[in-house]
């Protein structure tokens, strides 16, 4: 079965590439070799021109390769081939390309000097080779994080041109394609360069991604950010009112109405490259039941995680004396706690239908946190290690920030599918999901009888999500994880998925029955169900 | 505590087994020699086309049937004696139960055409038409044409697959347009060339008359009716498809085209049951066919058994006819009876977008103005809308004035549905 490969990444027939495809691919490699020259030290001669070049390269090696792919087929579901291809069937290709991508993470996040990022300014390799754009947007030299900045906006915009011609018969797609888009050109990667250009040398503002929110922007509260918030006076102090009211007031309201995929498919920055550069790789996400019981312990343990760090490293600058200033560590840790105890206490009593399953956990996690707390009360300066902020903060960094996010959610593309991070790992998928759980107008309805559990929604469900189980029994698909991709709806052959905004009642219908089968039937389905409750 | 035994693992004796896990203790017993598990059966073509692996067709994961006590056994049925409740395995030999269920689902016809038997030649139903179609055309170098012999479904599904690997398709319909023994003019026109747009060569009023064979006892090609010779590595056949009951000749159970079966599904054993493709029933509803070999009826029939057998003496009484396809790009949906050609007990309002791929048809008795049912190409509707105007007889301007409910198109589609409510409504004034 699986004998014939192909390399496309475009997952076309294996039949194999087209000419002009080949010598797209080609020039992209070109463009690729360019920057490995240039991270070797190389000497270019006009070097903003061969940056320019290549970055141009690059981005017209991917569309024009894909252009190609699709040119002489109608519009329509493109996923000829994606299970035959040793690159997007998780084979050895894949395997390579991981490895890959991994070693560029790795060395991204733990040893930035072999790309050449020097100290003052003094680049050279790959860092210096992008110092010419950096200086041309903020005036300021290249970091390693420019470096990753630029190739992965040029990676959503390139791959987001991609999903575009792929999906250009399904609006729902295109608008969110160039959604993400625009916030990861415009929030991620000018703004921030364009509002270096603002500092002096007695004001400066801080480097904010403003579409980058608590807890996935899990630095945002640490003191550095704080100390740069309140120097750069009004402004700097409107952030961090947009930082807090973004948690509080923006997120939950847009999450009421529209669901989490408001923030995971439409804006986040993760969940764009997932979307354009991951799409090929959707399909490997994990569906078995087990792998869903390890992404709930697992991602809401992320989530108890970063709240007591953030919750620690908060308290670690606050002061002592109330006299001073009203916010002191003791006033700060008992609000937390409020604040948790009434939201777990109004979850508790309007969600209890909804939570009989999972209240334990809810309680497991609140128990937790709060234990956090009082541990955070009790010993903080003390030399216990998991209660100490720094070290709270500096693991959680590594492992969360870093490896998990980074090196694990990017790296691993081609092995686990592309959301890995948000499915497992992201805390404010986590925050998202459980609102969208218990208490948002969106689900994904399905069609009456129509489904002939073929299975297409399920395999290119990038979260895992089973959505066939729900549509072959006529049920709505209500689940934490769900980011609102609209592609199982998409590539539903029979019209069955539809992405809805709706009202709360009847949202949740485990009871439901399928339409099609005689009525008196349906009535003894629904009598039934009611004796088993 | 009964012994009940399914013969066969598709959609109805799966449904079936399930409902009566459900609502029973009964001892189950599914067997199958096709498949060791449940997989969706309209699903095959993704495999071949690359969409989905083997196991992504299967819609429960294997640990689910001995959680649920379903005991799975792969063996072939040879025979069925009733007198001693006996079947005869292939493999384990004799095999008692205390109720049957016949759910053997079909088989490709094949009218008797010169070199039917040669390699290369075969239907697309089964897990095994899937692996030998897997032998025959790998790609393009293997099998450097292949013909398609008849215009339904399955043809236009194994058209898609093969041209998938970019392998040409010679596509052979005696009908003088794709389809149009099921559906009007208009879409079946739409079908017709959307089918050439995907660079297929579709032969209209053209059948089969041989297969020509190569020294090895392989298809070398294929003969029209109008003469024509046309070079081929594989004949695909799907001249549409009937029961699959060679097995059950001199059992006593009575079969015509199918199992014949009442409306609780009995055969005319006590205690023996058909449902699925393989059921034909006696005394069908009006407007409906004995045998209806699709995916919903087999579900519904395996759900209404089920609960006969458990709970209550129960009828099969499906309710109004729903279907769907997808024809390569376009989506077909179908709620209620659309009859090929208008006649005066039905007309048809008709609305399409060329360009978009989209198209509409409504019919409706012109006397009473009763709605009788819709299809629909690239738009997709609510099944519970149409169910519900179905079951209520609703007249077509109820259906039409509401139209706009029952629109069930992905968000930020273009509202075609105000342009076809404003024309056909229009349409039927001056009709």
């Amino acid at each position: 079965m699986d004998t014939t490969t192909s390399m496309s990444i475009a997952a076309d027939p294996p039949a194999g590439a087209s000419i002009l495809q080949k010598v797209w691919a080609f020039l992209g490699t070109c463009a690729l070799g360019i920057l490995l020259l240039a991270s070797f030290n190389i000497d270019l001669p006009h070097r903003q021109w061969w940056l320019y070049g290549s970055l141009t390269l690059l981005t017209a090696g991917i569309i024009g390769y894909t252009f190609e792919a699709y040119k002489n087929k109608p519009p329509g579901i493109k996923n000829d081939g994606v299970w035959h291809s040793s690159l997007t069937n998780g084979g050895l290709l894949g395997w390579l390309l991981g490895v890959a991508i991994t070693f560029f993470y790795v060395i991204l996040y733990f040893y930035p000097q072999y790309l050449g990022l020097g100290s003052d300014g003094n680049n050279s390799g790959l860092v210096a080779f992008f110092d010419p754009l950096s200086r041309l947007l903020s005036g300021n030299p290249a970091s390693q994080w420019f470096v990753y900045g630029t190739l992965y906006t040029l990676g959503i915009l390139a791959f987001g041109i991609k999903f575009l011609w792929k999906y250009r018969h399904n609006r729902y797609e295109k608008l969110r394609t160039l959604s993400v888009m625009f916030f990861q050109t415009a929030f991620a990667f000018l703004i921030p360069e364009f509002m270096a250009r603002l500092n002096t040398d007695d004001f400066s503002l801080p480097y904010y991604d403003l579409k980058n929110i608590w807890p996935l922007n899990y630095y945002n509260f640490e003191q550095w950010r704080i100390d740069q918030f309140i120097t750069a006076g009004d402004i700097g102090l409107a952030l961090l009112i947009f930082g807090v009211v973004s948690i509080f007031i923006i997120t939950p309201v847009l999450t009421y109405y529209y669901g989490k995929r408001w923030y995971c498919s439409w804006v986040c920055g993760c969940g764009g490259l997932a979307e354009t550069v991951g799409d090929p790789f959707r399909q490997l996400s994990d569906k078995s039941v087990f792998a869903w019981k390890v992404e709930r312990w697992v991602v809401h343990s992320v989530l108890v995680f970063s709240v007591l760090m953030t919750t620690a490293v908060v308290h670690s600058y606050l002061g002592y004396d109330a006299q001073k200033y009203w916010l002191n560590k003791d006033v700060f840790l008992i609000a937390v706690a409020l604040f948790l105890t009434v939201l777990f206490a109004a979850i508790w009593k309007f969600k209890k239908e909804e939570l009989q399953k999972d209240a334990r956990y809810g309680a497991i996690g609140y128990l937790a946190v709060i234990l956090g707390l009082i541990g955070i009360h009790y010993l903080s300066g003390s030399n216990v290690f998991l209660f100490q902020a720094e070290t709270l903060r500096s693991t959680y960094g590594f492992l969360i920030g870093a490896v998990f996010s980074g090196v694990i959610g990017t790296g691993f593309y081609p092995i686990f599918g592309n959301r890995v991070w948000c499915r497992f790992g992201c805390p404010m998928a986590a925050i998202l999901g459980l609102q969208q759980r218990l208490f948002s107008r969106f689900r994904i309805t399905t069609n009456g009888g129509q489904c002939i559990s073929c299975g297409n929604c399920s395999t290119y469900c990038e979260m895992g999500i089973d959505v066939r189980a729900y549509a072959q029994k006529g049920e709505n698909i209500v689940r934490a994880s769900c980011v609102g991709c609209g592609v199982c709806s998409a590539v539903c052959p029979r019209g069955v998925l539809k992405l809805e905004n709706g009202p709360l009642e009847g949202r949740i219908n485990s009871e439901a029955v399928l339409t099609g089968n005689d009525l008196d039937l349906l009535d003894l389905i629904k009598e039934e169900k009611t004796w088993k409750n | 505590m009964k012994h009940i035994v399914i013969i066969g693992n598709g959609i109805a004796g799966i449904t079936a087994a399930r409902h009566i896990r459900k609502l029973s203790d009964h001892r189950i017993t599914v067997i199958s020699s096709e498949t060791d598990y449940f997989f969706s059966r309209t699903a095959l073509m993704y495999v071949y086309m690359g969409h989905m692996k083997f196991e992504h067709t299967q819609p429960y994961e294997n640990s689910f049937w001995k959680k649920n006590r379903i005991e799975l056994l792969n063996d072939r049925v040879e025979k069925i004696d009733p007198g001693k409740r006996a079947l005869d395995l292939r493999k384990s030999g004799t095999f008692t139960f205390d109720t049957l269920i016949i759910a053997t689902g079909s088989k490709p016809n094949m009218f008797g055409w010169p070199g039917q038997d040669l390699k290369g030649v075969q239907g697309l139903y089964s897990k095994q038409d899937l692996d030998l179609l897997e032998t025959h055309a790998p790609d393009n170098q293997t099998c450097k044409r292949a013909v398609i012999v008849g215009g339904g479904l399955i043809g236009i599904e194994l058209a898609e697959m093969l041209s998938s690997r970019n392998i040409p398709v010679t596509f052979l319909v005696r009908e003088s347009g794709f389809w149009n023994n099921v559906l009007p003019e208009g879409e079946s026109n739409m079908i017709t060339r959307h089918i050439r747009e995907h660079h297929i060569d579709l032969r209209l009023d053209t059948s089969l008359k041989e297969i020509l064979s190569d020294s090895q006892g392989k298809v070398r090609a294929v003969v029209t009716d109008t003469g024509e010779e046309i070079p081929a590595d594989l004949c695909g056949i799907t001249a549409g498809v009937r029961p699959n009951i060679d097995f059950l000749q001199g059992s006593g159970i009575e079969t015509d085209r199918g199992i014949l079966v009442n409306d609780r599904l009995e055969t005319n054993i006590p205690g023996i049951y058909a449902i699925g493709d393989c059921a034909q029933l006696r005394a069908p509803k009006k407007g409906r066919r004995p045998i209806e070999a699709v995916w919903y009826a087999g579900r519904m029939m395996g759900e209404t058994l089920a609960y006969h057998l458990c709970k209550k003496p129960t009828t099969y009484n499906p309710g109004p006819w729903f279907n769907s396809a997808k024809f390569f790009d376009i989506e077909y949906q179908t709620y209620g009876l659309v009859a090929p050609e208008t006649s005066e007990n039905e007309q048809h309002l008709y609305w399409e977008d060329i360009k978009a791929k989209r198209a509409v048809n409504i019919a409706y008795d012109p006397e009473s103005e009763l709605f009788l049912g819709i299809n629909t190409l690239g738009l997709r509707l609510s099944h519970r809308h149409f169910d519900q105007w179905l079951r209520e007889k609703a007249s077509v301007a109820v259906v039409l004035s509401n139209l706009e409910q029952a629109g069930f198109d992905p968000e930020f589609y273009p509202d075609f549905i105000r342009e076809i409510k404003t024309q056909l409504t229009q349409l039927l004034k001056t009709t």
